[in-house]
C-alpha cells in the first residue's frame, strides 16, 4: 500500500548529505529569484490582465498541491471553491460595496467554510471514493450557482467594481491592480510554504506516506486531513476572489467540473507535491489555452491529451524532474 | 385516481426511465472496479460514444461511404455499436490502463478523465456541441401505450423493460456462471486465479471491454430519448459517481437497485419541489455519508 | 546428489533466485524429484518454502535460474501457462479458498489441465465432509473443509504435480490424519508431490527426501533412510 501511495510526489527518501542540502538551498533560491523576478518584471512586457490570470491559477494549483501533493488527497472538487469564492466577492464588492480586501477576505472565508463542510463529508471514505464525493459535492455548488438568482445563471455575476485599495489606490489602474494581485500571490505562496514547513506540514506529508503508521503514531488522521482540506479551500478562495477582481466578473465556468480537472492537470504537469511545480504548471496550461484558442474546442482535446501523457510518462512533472536530475528532494 | 397520485406515478415512471441509465451505467462501474480497481472516469464518454456511433451508423455512414441510402437501423445497431465501445474500451485498456495497475488507482482515474476530455473534444469539433435528434427509432416503438395512470411512451417502456432484462442477465452471469465465478475470484484473489491458469490479464481486458459495452448500450437506448451531444455523458458521470458512493460498488444486484432507485426518487422530487430534482441524488449521497459512511449496499468497515 | 540413482526428474530447480519487490527472498535454491516421488521442504518460518513453491507458480516479482518440468524450461512462461503446461496443481499457504463462491464453484474454478482428473463425484468420495455442503459459501467453511476443498479443487484438474504448502497448519489431529491417509492415497496413485510442511511428524513416514532450507537457500538434504540417523540434525534446523 505505502509502495503504491509514495509514488504521488514521490522523492527519494534517503537521508540528505549536507552537499545535497547546499544543492538544494541553491535551487531553490534560484526559483524563488525567477519568481520574484518574474513577478516584478512581468507587466512591463507581457499583458498584465494576462499574467495576473497567471498568478490566480498559479496560486489556486498550489493551494490543490497542498491536498494532492503533501496530504494525498484527491479532491475531485476544487472549482467548488474557486468559483464560490469568486461569487461571494463578486456578490459583495457590487452589492454589498465592500471595500477590495473585505470582498476577498469574504470569498475566502466562504470558500473556508465550504471546504470544512466538503472535507468533512469527504474524509468519512477514503481512496478514490474521496475523489467522487468531493467531485459530486461540488457539482450540487455548480447547480447553486445556476439556480440562485444572486449568481446570474448562465450570464454570470458581472459588472463586478474593483475599487479603492485602501481608499487611496485606484485598482482600475492596470499596473496598480497588477501589483495588488502579485503581493495576494506571494502572501497565499507564502503561507503555503510556511504550511509545508511547519510541524503540521512534516504531519500532512507522513499521512501521505503511510496513514495507518500516522494513525498508529497517535495523530488524529481525520483531523489533520481536515484542517488541510480547509485551508487548501480557503487559499483556492483566494485565488477564485482574486480571479473574479480581476476579470471583474464571476461565471459558471469558474464552478465547472472542468475546472477541477484544469487544476489537476496544472499540479500533475508541474509536480504534484513539489513547492514549485504548480505555479510552473499553472503558467504552461494558461499559456497552452492562450496560444490555442484559435483552435476552438480542440485544446480541450490537447488538455486530454497531456493528461493522458502526464499519467504515463511523466508522473513527477517538470519540476518533480528537475529535482530528480539534481538528487535533491524538494524544490 | 386521485391527481396528486397520477403525477407521482407519472413522474415516478420518467424517473425510472432515467433510473434506467444511471443502473446500467453504475453497474458497469461497479464490474470493472472489482476485477481492476479503477473508476472508469471514461464511463460517461463512452456512454455518449454509443449514443453518437447509433446516430452515425444511421444518419452519416452511408453518406460517408458514398451509399448515400445506408440507414443502419435501431435493432442492428442495438448489438454493433456497444461491440464498437466494447473494442475501444478494450483498446484502452491494453494500452494505456495495463500500465497504471501498480500505481495508486488515482492514476488511472486521472487518465480516464484524460480520455473523457479527448473524446469530448473530438464530436464536439465533428458534431454540434448543442445535440442532434437521433432519428432511427424504430417505428414498432413509435406512438405511446396506456398504463392506465398516464399514456407513456412505448419506447420508453421499452427501454425500461429491456434495460431490467439486461441487468438481470448480467447479474446471473456473475453470480451463477462458471465465468462469473471467475471473475469473482479474481476480484478476490488475481494471483491465485492466474496460478490455476486462468489468463487474468485477457479477463481483464475483456471484462473492461464488458463494462464499457453496456455504457455503450446504454448510449444507444439513450439516443432516441435524449438528444445526441457530446456532453450527454459528462454530467451524467457525476451523478453516476453520486449513485456508485451511495450503493457502494462492491455488489452488483446493489448498484442496479440503487441506480434504479435513485431515478424513481429524482422523478417524484419534481413532483413536490422541481429546482431540487437535479440535486437531490447528491443530497442523498450526503445523508448516506452521515449516516452510513460505507455506503447502503458496501461492506462495512 | 547423483541423478543416476533416481528415475528421470521431473521437477528441476537450479539456482533459483526470487524478490519481492526489492527483496532477495530465495538465494539459489537447488532441487529435484522424479515422477511418484514426494518431497518435504523444511525449514523455519521466514526461510524461504513457501516462495519456492511461489516462485515456481510465476507469483514472486522476479525470478531467475531455472526451473524444469519434465526438460522443458518454465522460468520464462507467463504465471497463467505454468500449471497447464506443466499439468501442476498448487495448494496455497492459508488454503485460497474464494470466499464469494461456493464450494461447487471453488471446486470448478481452476481449468482442466490434462487427462485424468478425479471426477467431481470420486472427490466426494474421498472427502465426504465436501459433499454435504456443495452450495456453501467459501467462507462459511470450517479451516478443515476448507483444506479438503484447496486440495480437492487441484485433484479435479488432472493435475500430476502437486505443491502442497502448510496443508495442516491449524488443523484438530484428526484430520491431519485423515489428510495423512489422503496423501498416501494420491502417492499410491502415483502423484509426484512437494509438500512445504512445518509439522515434521506428519512429513516423516511420507516423503522420499527432506530438503532443509535456511535464508533462502538448501542447507542440507536428507532421504527417508536416513532420517533416523539425522534427528540431531533435523532438531537443530527446525528448533526454535
Amino acid at each position: 500500500m505505502s509502495n503504491t501511495t509514495s509514488e504521488i510526489g514521490e522523492f527519494d527518501a534517503e537521508a540528505t548529505s549536507p552537499e545535497q542540502k547546499t544543492r538544494s538551498r541553491a535551487a531553490q533560491f534560484v526559483f524563488w529569484g525567477l519568481l520574484l523576478a518574474f513577478l516584478a518584471a512581468a507587466p512591463f512586457f507581457l499583458y498584465p490582465v494576462f499574467v495576473m490570470q497567471l498568478l490566480c491559477f498559479a496560486l489556486f494549483a498550489a493551494a490543490f498541491n497542498l491536498l494532492i501533493g503533501f496530504t494525498g488527497l484527491l479532491s475531485f472538487g476544487h472549482a467548488a471553491f474557486f468559483g464560490g469564492a469568486a461569487y461571494i466577492a463578486g456578490h459583495v464588492l457590487k452589492v454589498w460595496g465592500f471595500p477590495p480586501i473585505l470582498g476577498i477576505v469574504s470569498g475566502m472565508l466562504f470558500a473556508a467554510a465550504l471546504g470544512w463542510v466538503v472535507g468533512a463529508l469527504a474524509i468519512r471514505r477514503q481512496g478514490i471514493y474521496f475523489a467522487m464525493i468531493t467531485l459530486a459535492l461540488a457539482q450540487i455548488v455548480y447547480f447553486f450557482a445556476l439556480q440562485m438568482p444572486f449568481t446570474g445563471g448562465e450570464d454570470g455575476l458581472q459588472g463586478i467594481p474593483r475599487g479603492h485599495l485602501l481608499g487611496i489606490f485606484d485598482l482600475n489602474d492596470p499596473f496598480a491592480m497588477y501589483y495588488f494581485v502579485a503581493a495576494i500571490f506571494l502572501v497565499g505562496f507564502l503561507a503555503i510554504y510556511r504550511i509545508i514547513h511547519s510541524p503540521f506540514g512534516q504531519v500532512l506529508q507522513a499521512i501521505r506516506e503511510n496513514e495507518p503508521r500516522a494513525l498508529s503514531l497517535g495523530y488524529n488522521v481525520d483531523r489533520f486531513k481536515l484542517l488541510a482540506f480547509v485551508l487548501s479551500a480557503a487559499l483556492a478562495g483566494l485565488a477564485g476572489s482574486t480571479k473574479a477582481m480581476v476579470f471583474q466578473f464571476a461565471s459558471l465556468t469558474d464552478a465547472h467540473w472542468q475546472m477541477s480537472g484544469e487544476v489537476i492537470l496544472m499540479t500533475l504537469l508541474g509536480g504534484m507535491g513539489t513547492i514549485f511545480g504548480p505555479v510552473v504548471g499553472a503558467f504552461i496550461v494558461v499559456t497552452l489555452q492562450h496560444v490555442l484558442s484559435g483552435i476552438g474546442s480542440w485544446v480541450q482535446v490537447v488538455i486530454g491529451a497531456t493528461f493522458i501523457a502526464c499519467v504515463l510518462l511523466f508522473r513527477r512533472g517538470i519540476v518533480g524532474e528537475i529535482a530528480r536530475l539534481l538528487r535533491i528532494s524538494s524544490l | 385516481m386521485d391527481p396528486m397520485i397520477r403525477l407521482i406515478l407519472a413522474q415516478g415512471m420518467l424517473g425510472l426511465n432515467n433510473g434506467v441509465f444511471y443502473a446500467m451505467l453504475s453497474l458497469g462501474l461497479a464490474v470493472i472496479f472489482g476485477l481492476l480497481n479503477v473508476v472508469n472516469f471514461a464511463h460517461g464518454a463512452l456512454y455518449m460514444l454509443g449514443a453518437f456511433l447509433a446516430l452515425i451508423l444511421y444518419s452519416y455512414l452511408g453518406t460517408w461511404i458514398g451509399m448515400a441510402d445506408l440507414h443502419i437501423g435501431f435493432w442492428p445497431t442495438l448489438i454493433l455499436a456497444p461491440i464498437l465501445v466494447a473494442c475501444f474500451g478494450m483498446l484502452i485498456e491494453r494500452f494505456l490502463l495495463r500500465r497504471l495497475y501498480k500505481l495508486d488507482p488515482i492514476y488511472s482515474l486521472l487518465l480516464t478523465f484524460g480520455v473523457t476530455l479527448v473524446l469530448q473534444g473530438v464530436f464536439i469539433n465533428f458534431f454540434n456541441a448543442s445535440g442532434t435528434p437521433y432519428p432511427g427509432m424504430p417505428e414498432s416503438l413509435k406512438g405511446v401505450t396506456n398504463l392506465g395512470f398516464m399514456m407513456f411512451p412505448k419506447y420508453r417502456l421499452f427501454v425500461i423493460v429491456f434495460s431490467i432484462i439486461v441487468c438481470l442477465a448480467v447479474w446471473f452471469m456473475i453470480e451463477r456462471t462458471r465465468i462469473g465465478a471467475r471473475l469473482r475470484a479474481g476480484t478476490e484473489n488475481p494471483e491465485l486465479v492466474k496460478a490455476f491458469g486462468i489468463n487474468v490479464p485477457l479477463m481483464v481486458m475483456l471484462t473492461f471491454g464488458f463494462g464499457t459495452g453496456l455504457a455503450g448500450l446504454a448510449g444507444v437506448l439513450a439516443a432516441p430519448i435524449y438528444s445526441v451531444s457530446p456532453l450527454m455523458g459528462a454530467n451524467l458521470i457525476i451523478v453516476i459517481f453520486a449513485v456508485v458512493v451511495i450503493g457502494g460498488m462492491g455488489s452488483i444486484m446493489g448498484a442496479v437497485v440503487t441506480g434504479f432507485a435513485l431515478g424513481l426518487v429524482e422523478g417524484v422530487t419534481k413532483v413536490f419541489y422541481a429546482p431540487a430534482a437535479n440535486t437531490v441524488i447528491f443530497l442523498l449521497m450526503v445523508i448516506v455519508l452521515l449516516v452510513r459512511p460505507s455506503g447502503l449496499f458496501g461492506r462495512q468497515g | 546428489m547423483s541423478t543416476a540413482t533416481m528415475t528421470k526428474p521431473m521437477l528441476k530447480i537450479e539456482n533459483l533466485h526470487a524478490w519481492y519487490g526489492e527483496s532477495h527472498v530465495l538465494h539459489g535454491i537447488d532441487l529435484e524429484l522424479g515422477e511418484g516421488q514426494l518431497i518435504t521442504l523444511l525449514g523455519r518460518n521466514g526461510a524461504g518454502r513457501s516462495t519456492t513453491l511461489r516462485a515456481i507458480m510465476g507469483m514472486v516479482d522476479r525470478r531467475e535460474g531455472s526451473i524444469r518440468i519434465n526438460g522443458e524450461e518454465f522460468l520464462t512462461k507467463p504465471p497463467h501457462r505454468i500449471s497447464p503446461e506443466g499439468r501442476i496443481g498448487y495448494c496455497p499457504e492459508e488454503r485460497g479458498i474464494f470466499a464469494s463462491l461456493n464450494v461447487e464453484e471453488n471446486l470448478m474454478l481452476p481449468p482442466d489441465v490434462g487427462e485424468g482428473g478425479m471426477s467431481v463425484e470420486e472427490l466426494f468420495e474421498m472427502f465426504p465432509n465436501l459433499a454435504n455442503v456443495r452450495k456453501r459459501m467459501g467462507t462459511r467453511l470450517s479451516g478443515g473443509e476448507q483444506q479438503m476443498l484447496a486440495i480437492a479443487r487441484i485433484l479435479r484438474t488432472g493435475s500430476r504435480l502437486l505443491l502442497l504448502d502448510e496443508i495442516t497448519e491449524g488443523l484438530a489431529p484428526v484430520i491431519v490424519k485423515t489428510l495423512g491417509r489422503v496423501i498416501r492415497d494420491l502417492k499410491s496413485r502415483g502423484y509426484t508431490i512437494v509438500l512445504v510442511e512445518q509439522n515434521f511428524r506428519f512429513a516423516a513416514p511420507l516423503a522420499d527426501r527432506h530438503y532443509v532450507i535456511e535464508h533462502g537457500k538448501v542447507v542440507d538434504v536428507i532421504e527417508h533412510d536416513q532420517v533416523e540417523t539425522s534427528m540431531d540434525r533435523l532438531n537443530h534446523y527446525l528448533s526454535v
